[in-house]
C-alpha cells in the first residue's frame, strides 16, 4: 500500500450555460405580446377575480382560463425589500426595490423591480406605474422596471381583450447562466495529478479488492470508501470499442476513428480513449495499447499498439 | 388510506455531517459515504439487506447533469438495487420510501441527501427553479424573495426586525449543543442582506449530507430501541406565482399538518426548516405551535442548512429526540421552493416507556 500525502486540491472554474428555448400556451403568449405592445393583459377566473400575470389554467380550481383583460399600466406596491447589492441579470444595475405590484384592476400581484432612490422612498401602499423598456421584444423584461408614481389608475377597471396581436410572441428564449467552481474531491484529484505526471492511478476496495480507475472514492459494489493508492497500466487491452464516423464540433480528429474501453494492466474497470497508429478497421478485442502523451500534455492524447501479441479473450473477459 | 390500514414505520436510524462552509477536498460520495456508514452502523444493516434506496439532490447545485449517479457509488449500487430519486430536498425522498414501505415491496429503506452549496452562488442557482416565463428571467435571488416575505409579514404587524432577531439569536443558541452546526452561539444580526433581512436572519451557506433508515414494524424495533414512529406525513405545495399567495401565511403547511394529523394532540418538539428567520413566524401559526414546544433545540437551518439535506435534517433530528427519550411525540418539517412553496410535514412518536 503506498501512502502519498493528498495532493493539492484541484479547482477549476466551472461555466454552465443555456439558452433554454421555451414555447407560450395562448395566454403566455398574448400577455407577453401584449408587453411589446405596452398593453398588460390578465386573465379571468371564474370567480371573476383577475390574475396578473395571467395563467392558463386557474391556481385554485385547477380549470382551463382563457377569458384575457386589460388592466392598467399602474398600480400599488403589496409588499417590498431593498436591495441594496444588485446582482447579475437583475433588472436594474444601481440599487432598487424588489416589488409585487398589484396592477389596477388586478386581483393578484407582480414581480419586479422598482427604481427609487432609497429604501426611505418605498412603502407598502405606495403608488407606482410601469417604466417600459426602450426596445421590447416579448418578454417579462419589456417591463423595464416600475417607478413611483403619485396618481390615479391610468385607466379605470379592465376592459376584455381578444389577446390577438400582429406578429404575436410565440417563444421566448430564456438564457441561464451559473458559474461554479469545481473541485473533483479527493480521489479524482490524485488521478488528475498523477495523469500530468504521465502516471495513472486508481484506488483498491478494502473488501472486494477491485481497483478502480479512474477512482471516485467509492466502490460501487461494496458501497465503502476506496482509499489504496495503485498505480496501473500503463499498457492495457482493448475490450470492446467502436469506430466514429461522425465528426464532433470543435473536435481536430479525422473520421473514421475508434473509440475503445481499455482495461489497464492492474485495474479492475476499462477507462474509455482514442485508439490510433493503426488503421480503424484493424482495431479489435483484445489488442494491447499503451498511452501516447503529447508535448506538455497533461493527459493520454490517445492508446496506440504495442506491437505485443493479443491479449487472451479470458484475461479480460470479465470486463467487457 | 385510513390510518389503520397504513403499515407503522418508523425512523430508526438519523446520521448527518459536519456543516463546513466548504469542503473543496470532498467530492459529493467522499462527503456521503460516513453519514452512509453511521447510519448502516447503527442498526447493524449492510446495504444489500437495505429494501429501498432513495436520495435527493440537486443537478443544479453541483452544475452537473444526472449528478446524483455518481453518489450512488456510495450505497453499493452494484448488484443493481431498488433505488429513485427526487431532485429536490431529502424529505421528499423520505415521503417516497414511505410510500414504497406501505406498499409491502420493502421493509427497510435508506433515504439519504446532499448538497455542496460551495461550488457556485446559491443565491443564484435557486432562481433557476422559478417560474421561467414571468420570474426567472429577473433572477430575483433567494434572499430577495425571503425579504419580500419578510417585510408582508412585518406590514401584517406579525413580527418586526427586533423579533426576527430574537428567533435568530434563539435558534444560534440553541446550536451550541449541536456538534454539527455550521453557526453555533450567538450570531451578529449584522447589515441588511436585502431589507428588512438582515445577515443574521438568513441562514448559512454551506455543504453537508444526511441520512436516515426506514423500517416497518417489528423489523424498526429490532433495529431500534426506542423507534421514532411517523405517525402521520403530508405534503402540499401552493400556487407558483408569488402574487397569488398571501405571503404572511402557509395554507400547504396547515393542511399538511391537519393530514399528518399534527392537531389531534399536543406536540412537545418541533423541528422546522425555516431558512429565514420570518419563516418560522409563519410556520408557528400555520402550525398553531404552543408556546412550550421545543422549536427547533438543534439550531434549525439557521444553523446549519445545507441545501436539499436541510429538510431531512429536520425529520432526522426530531427522531433522534425520540430515540433519546428527550420527545414522545414531535412535529417535523421541510419546505422547498421560494417563500415556503412546498411544505411536508411529519408527526414522530416514541411509544410510552414504562
Amino acid at each position: 500500500m503506498t501512502s502519498v500525502p493528498s495532493p493539492e486540491v484541484l479547482r477549476a472554474p466551472l461555466v454552465v450555460e443555456f439558452p433554454f428555448t421555451r414555447s407560450l400556451g395562448p395566454v403566455q403568449s398574448a400577455f407577453l405580446t401584449g408587453l411589446r405592445e405596452r398593453t398588460v393583459l390578465g386573465v379571468r377566473t371564474g370567480d371573476g377575480r383577475t390574475l396578473v400575470p395571467p395563467v392558463e389554467y386557474d391556481p385554485v380550481t385547477a380549470e382551463e382560463i382563457r377569458d384575457l383583460v386589460e388592466v392598467a399600466a399602474t398600480g400599488t406596491v403589496t409588499t417590498w425589500a431593498w436591495n441594496h447589492e444588485p446582482r447579475r441579470g437583475q433588472p436594474l444595475d444601481t440599487p432598487f426595490a424588489w416589488v409585487l405590484v398589484r396592477l389596477d384592476g388586478a386581483d393578484t400581484a407582480l414581480l419586479h423591480a422598482l427604481d427609487a432612490p432609497g429604501p426611505d422612498a418605498v412603502r407598502s401602499g405606495m403608488r407606482v406605474r410601469v417604466r417600459w423598456a426602450a426596445e421590447r421584444v416579448g418578454a417579462i423584461t419589456d417591463i423595464a422596471c416600475f417607478e413611483p408614481y403619485e396618481g390615479e389608475a391610468a385607466q379605470a377597471g379592465t376592459a376584455p381583450h381578444t389577446g390577438a396581436f400582429d406578429d404575436p410572441v410565440t417563444g421566448i428564449v430564456a438564457a441561464a447562466r451559473l458559474d461554479y467552481t469545481y473541485a473533483p474531491g479527493r480521489a479524482q484529484s490524485a488521478y488528475i495529478h498523477a495523469l500530468s505526471d504521465r502516471r495513472t492511478v486508481g484506488e483498491r476496495c478494502p473488501s472486494c479488492r477491485k481497483v478502480y480507475v479512474p477512482p471516485r472514492g467509492a466502490c460501487p459494489t461494496c458501497g465503502v470508501a476506496t482509499a489504496e493508492r495503485v498505480e496501473v497500466g500503463p499498457r492495457g487491452t482493448v475490450t470492446t470499442y467502436c469506430i466514429v464516423n461522425i465528426k464532433a464540433k470543435n473536435l481536430d480528429i479525422e473520421v473514421p476513428y475508434v473509440y475503445a474501453h481499455i482495461a489497464l494492466d492492474g485495474a479492475d474497470l476499462a477507462l474509455h480513449a482514442r485508439i490510433a497508429g493503426i488503421p480503424y478497421d484493424e482495431v479489435r478485442m483484445g489488442l494491447r495499447v499503451e498511452p501516447v502523451w503529447t508535448e506538455g500534455g497533461r493527459y493520454p492524447d490517445h492508446y496506440r499498439p504495442t506491437g505485443e501479441p493479443d491479449a487472451d479473450y479470458d484475461t479480460y473477459k470479465e470486463l467487457v | 388510506m385510513a390510518p389503520h390500514e397504513r403499515r407503522q414505520v418508523a425512523v430508526v436510524a438519523f446520521g448527518q455531517s459536519d456543516h463546513l462552509r466548504t469542503t473543496d477536498e470532498l467530492s459529493e460520495v467522499e462527503m456521503l459515504m460516513p453519514v452512509l456508514h453511521e447510519v448502516l452502523a447503527a442498526t447493524g444493516l449492510k446495504t444489500s439487506d437495505i429494501g429501498f434506496t432513495c436520495s435527493g439532490s440537486s443537478d443544479y447545485l453541483a452544475g452537473r447533469a444526472f449528478s446524483f449517479t455518481m453518489a450512488l457509488d456510495g450505497v453499493g449500487a452494484w448488484p443493481p438495487i431498488s433505488e429513485s430519486h427526487v431532485e429536490m430536498d431529502g424529505a421528499w425522498a423520505l415521503y417516497e420510501a414511505w410510500v414504497k414501505l406501505q406498499t409491502g415491496e420493502a421493509d427497510t429503506a435508506l433515504v439519504y441527501s446532499y448538497g455542496k452549496s460551495s461550488p457556485g452562488s446559491v443565491r443564484d442557482v435557486l432562481t433557476r427553479q422559478l417560474d421561467p416565463y414571468y420570474v426567472a428571467p429577473l433572477w430575483p435571488d433567494s434572499v430577495a424573495l425571503a425579504a419580500l416575505q419578510a417585510q408582508a409579514l412585518i406590514d401584517a404587524g406579525e413580527t418586526d426586525e427586533p423579533a426576527l432577531a430574537g428567533v435568530a439569536s434563539r435558534s444560534r443558541t440553541a446550536a451550541a449543543a449541536n456538534p454539527h452546526a455550521q453557526l453555533k452561539g450567538p450570531v451578529a444580526q449584522g447589515e441588511y442582506a436585502v431589507r428588512p433581512l438582515r445577515t443574521g436572519d438568513c441562514p448559512p451557506v454551506g455543504d453537508g449530507a444526511a441520512a436516515v433508515i426506514l423500517a416497518a414494524g417489528e423489523r424498526a424495533r429490532e433495529l431500534c430501541e426506542r423507534p421514532a414512529w411517523i405517525r402521520g406525513i403530508d405534503h402540499r405545495i401552493e400556487a407558483h406565482g408569488l402574487g397569488v399567495r398571501d405571503l404572511t401565511d402557509s395554507p400547504s403547511t396547515r393542511l399538511a399538518a391537519e393530514r399528518a394529523g399534527v392537531f389531534e394532540r399536543p406536540v412537545d418538539t418541533a423541528e422546522l426548516h425555516a431558512p429565514f428567520t420570518s419563516q418560522e413566524v409563519v410556520l408557528r401559526k400555520a402550525l398553531s405551535l404552543a408556546d412550550d414546544v421545543a422549536v427547533n433545540p438543534s439550531g434549525g437551518a439557521l444553523a446549519a442548512n445545507p441545501m436539499m439535506a436541510a429538510g431531512l435534517i429536520r425529520i432526522g433530528e426530531a427522531a433522534a429526540r425520540i430515540h433519546r427519550g428527550d420527545s414522545d411525540r414531535a412535529v417535523a418539517h421541510a419546505t422547498s421552493g421560494p417563500c415556503l412553496q412546498q411544505n411536508l410535514v411529519a408527526v414522530l412518536e416514541g411509544e410510552t416507556r414504562v
